[in-house]
């Protein structure tokens, strides 16, 4: 059946079942592979995008759930001024290391912000509890939180 | 640049914004999807594979299809690619169901049935012991215990269970035929070894098949020899149907049937005489599931690490694999060290308890040092810092200023891991060649070494520029591709940087004299040091050409209520040589800790009538942002000679000796031992209980 929905800020149609995941959706029809297939159960948090300015585990959302909705990839964040800051503190502090969960990581950063001005440690080991990364034991990457708290970062 | 300067990763900005493509995201024209058909039973006999009618679209591909040999090239060839008449374990691949579209081949892989005729399994190692099923076996030892005089014995046996590499990326591999050339791209650490797997079973030359990288997101081992398998299911596909096929697991295939970490059961008795350990003998037995793999490699790096930091007068040392039905077990992160360490580290923590002696003084008694004779009487030609480092331990964690707090324990360990491959398998074996190339302005590093994570271009990219005194915005890192670089060996045992950035630094030495001409390609041949002398058949010599070494402290707080165990604090001192990048350096102690807190205190993977228990997500549990003690790391400057600026050993050594720290520290908290990890909150209310 025809789906409608807003992708990236495009109003986009496809032909598609409504028990499809939003995941596949996304890389398969798009080709917007920035958004990873981690574990399939909402656990690991690679798969995370915007729906309606919610973050979602987009392998728990079925099509029939993203109907009329707008939802925002790690393709189009990249190209907004709030995500370049993340960036560079990511890239500062040496929160990547094989890169898999890293956008869904950045995003759910982004989201942290939108919760509290100035996470604490403890907010941002609570806000990104939902992303797991096998690499960098997560130090840095609070590490780049702390750095875009100190650098004044505000989400709009 | 100097090597001392700081740097930002140069592969990163292509992971953050997501537009770096891993293998699942790469694009083929006409690509085919594959899923792999598996056994259900850990051993038998397939008595025939009923398909349901052929449909269009769908393709089988099995042993039939491979064209001259069935078997997967390791140490030994002992694995088929596809299963032929038999099975040896639950998930064993039988063939693979290949088409364009997904819910076409999973509808038609559950209408087939497979008829076998069932054997009794082999799912314990004592089960495998008492029908005579050992592997392998070694036995080494220093002085005797014929006469030996002791006062009393202490004896205790050590189990460890399985740890799933849990790489976010999932394993995967793509084969295609390109101008006549089987050609496959993957997430690997070991391009070459895989290539060779290509070579020996489609007899092939070296032009006739290509093996290139991927974005790999995530190894630790688990990409180490198990692609090889996956790379020649998808190349005998890909020969079959001329399309591209791609094969990548989902996340149940990846954790319940793919290589991981080694169970084992490690034995130790101490003789003690005066207060003293006169002699220690240690068995350790490893389940290495069906088939050899490199089972026996990883017990040679947990018997040859046995003795630890320590020279005792007499020991013994005794390793086994076993053959069982359980999954097939591999290449993980420290490489048999991880079990061999937690056992004799715990051991040394309870002995000092039962001594009631300090267990870091106790350990001063017995450390090594240079001159002295290894486990398997070679010679440590190296300095070694082990009483500094214990000193600094107890700087670092404020040992000496705590204060007596309830249900808080703290444990400690002292860990050597030796760089690069054992004995002399890097001049016998792996022969590494690395090839560095001027092209006008820029130096190209060629070699078979990947990045997964670790910051290998980076870390080898700055030990170019160092050298060369360039910009390191001039190095260039070519992506590993069998018929562009040379065969600088596997990315695996620590020696990236140490052994191949050596290799690089020698040849950026030679490139100096001649960086005003255009081009240049100089060769570099890895050359065995003269002080490295060994005997594989006696595994006598030396084992390592060097050792990096830890000093970890664990703070554990243990709930008295929920018996859960809060890690708050790891404290840990290092002794790598020189750290090529502090940052790099940082990122794996944070890292190699994490993985190791998982393996003490929280991922619990079993195995039932050999199946894998724990293959999701949400009931294999990996430490989260919220598991994340304060990591306290700092390290000493030891450099070594043959390392480039005096670089040892990283990556591995920063797992191995967190587990043994924090059990110790748990036992520490409850006044009770524990014999096995993870120390799961079960556990605890057993030890507590008990009597």
């Amino acid at each position: 059946m025809k789906i409608d929905f807003i992708l990236n800020g495009n109003a986009v149609s496809i032909e598609s079942t409504y028990t499809r995941r939003l995941l596949d959706v996304i890389r398969e029809d798009f080709d917007l592979t920035g958004t990873k297939e981690g574990c399939a159960e909402g656990e690991c948090g690679a798969c995370l995008v915007f729906m309606d300015d919610l973050l979602v585990n987009s392998c728990m959302v079925p099509m029939a759930n993203a109907v009329g909705k707008s939802v925002v990839t790690i393709e189009s964040f990249a190209q907004t001024e709030a995500y370049k800051s993340i960036e560079n503190a990511f890239m500062s502090s040496g929160a990547v290391q094989c890169g898999y969960c890293t956008p869904g990581m950045v995003m759910a950063v982004y989201e942290l912000f939108k919760k509290y001005d100035a996470p604490t440690l403890q907010q941002v080991k609570e806000g990104l509890s939902g992303n797991l990364c096998r690499c960098t034991g997560y130090q840095m990457i609070f590490e780049a939180v702390a750095m875009l708290v100190k650098e004044g970062y505000r989400y709009d | 640049m100097k090597i001392t300067d700081h740097v930002k990763r140069l592969d990163v900005k292509e992971k953050i914004n997501g537009s770096l493509r891993y293998i699942e995201d790469m694009r083929f024209d006409d690509l085919h999807y594959a899923r792999t058909l598996r056994s259900t039973i850990p051993k038998g006999k397939i008595i025939s594979i009923e398909y349901p009618p052929p449909e269009k679209g769908i393709t089988i591909v099995d042993a039939s299809d491979v064209c001259h040999k069935n078997e997967v090239a390791m140490i030994l060839k002992d694995m088929p690619i596809f299963a032929e008449d038999t099975v040896n374990y639950i998930g064993e691949p039988i063939s693979l169901i290949v088409g364009k579209d997904k819910n076409q081949i999973i509808s038609f892989i559950n209408k087939i049935k497979v008829n076998y005729e069932i054997f009794e399994p082999t799912l314990t190692m004592e089960d495998s012991q008492s029908k005579g099923d050992i592997l392998t076996e070694h036995t080494f030892s220093l002085g005797s215990f014929e006469n030996l005089e002791y006062d009393e014995r202490f004896e205790r046996t050590y189990e460890t269970g399985y740890q799933e590499q849990l790489y976010m990326e999932k394993q995967g591999v793509v084969g295609a035929m390109e101008d006549g050339v089987v050609t496959v791209y993957g997430s690997m650490q070991c391009p070459y070894y895989v290539l060779n797997a290509l070579k020996y079973a489609l007899n092939k030359e070296a032009h006739e098949v290509r093996v290139i990288q991927a974005p790999t997101g995530g190894a630790f081992g688990g990409k180490e020899e198990y692609p090889s398998l996956l790379a020649l299911q998808v190349a005998v596909a890909t020969m079959k149907l001329n399309k591209p096929v791609r094969l990548v697991f989902d996340r149940r295939e990846d954790m319940a049937f793919t290589t991981k970490r080694h169970p084992s059961k490690s034995y130790i008795k101490t003789y003690i005489k005066d207060k003293k350990i006169v002699g220690m003998d240690y068995e350790i037995h490893l389940d290495a599931g069906p088939y050899l793999g490199l089972s026996d490699v990883v017990l040679q790096r947990a018997i040859f690490t046995m003795n630890g930091c320590y020279g005792f007068e007499n020991s013994r040392v005794n390793g086994k694999t076993f053959k069982t039905n359980n999954v097939f077990t591999g290449a993980f992160r420290g490489f048999g060290a991880p079990q061999s360490m937690y056992a004799l580290e715990l051991h040394m923590n309870q002995l000092a308890n039962y001594l009631n002696v300090d267990p870091i003084e106790f350990r001063k008694d017995y450390f090594v040092h240079k001159g002295e004779t290894t486990s398997t009487g070679g010679i440590f030609n190296e300095d070694i810092y082990l009483e500094e480092m214990a000193d600094a331990l107890i700087a670092l964690s404020q040992m000496h200023h705590r204060k007596e707090e309830k249900h808080i324990g703290y444990g400690v360990s002292f860990i050597p891991h030796g760089g690069g491959f054992t004995g002399d398998g890097e001049a016998v074996h792996i022969k590494a060649e690395v090839h560095l190339k001027k092209v006008k302005e820029n130096i190209y590093i060629l070699i078979s070494n990947v990045e997964m994570g670790q910051g290998a271009i980076t870390a080898l990219s700055k030990i170019v520029a160092s050298v060369l005194d360039i910009d390191i915005e001039r190095v260039l890192y070519a992506i590993p591709d069998t018929f562009k670089v040379p065969d600088s060996g596997p990315t695996v045992a620590s020696r990236t940087t140490m052994v191949v950035g050596g290799l690089l630094a020698k040849a950026a030495e030679k490139m100096k004299a001649r960086m005003d001409e255009e081009e240049v390609l100089i060769v570099e041949h890895f050359k065995q040091p003269d002080y490295v002398v060994w005997n594989q058949e006696k595994l006598h010599g030396n084992a390592y050409m060097a050792y990096s070494w830890s000093a970890i402290m664990a703070r554990v707080h243990v709930d008295p209520v929920t018996y859960e165990v809060t890690c708050t604090d790891i404290y840990g001192v290092y002794d790598v040589g020189i750290p090529i990048d502090e940052k790099l350096l940082l990122g794996q102690i944070h890292g190699g800790v994490i993985q190791g807190l998982g393996y003490g205190m929280l991922e619990r993977m079993t195995s039932e009538g050999g199946q894998i228990q724990h293959h999701s997500f949400s009931n294999y549990v990996i430490p989260t942002t919220e598991d994340i003690p304060n990591i306290h790391a700092k390290w000493i400057e030891n450099r070594f000679v043959d390392g480039p600026f005096g670089a040892k050993s990283v990556g591995e050594l920063t797992l191995v000796g967190v587990a043994p720290a924090i059990a110790s520290a748990i036992e520490d908290a409850i006044k009770k031992e524990i014999h096995s990890i993870p120390v799961t909150p079960e556990k605890i209310l057993e030890a507590i209980h008990e009597n």
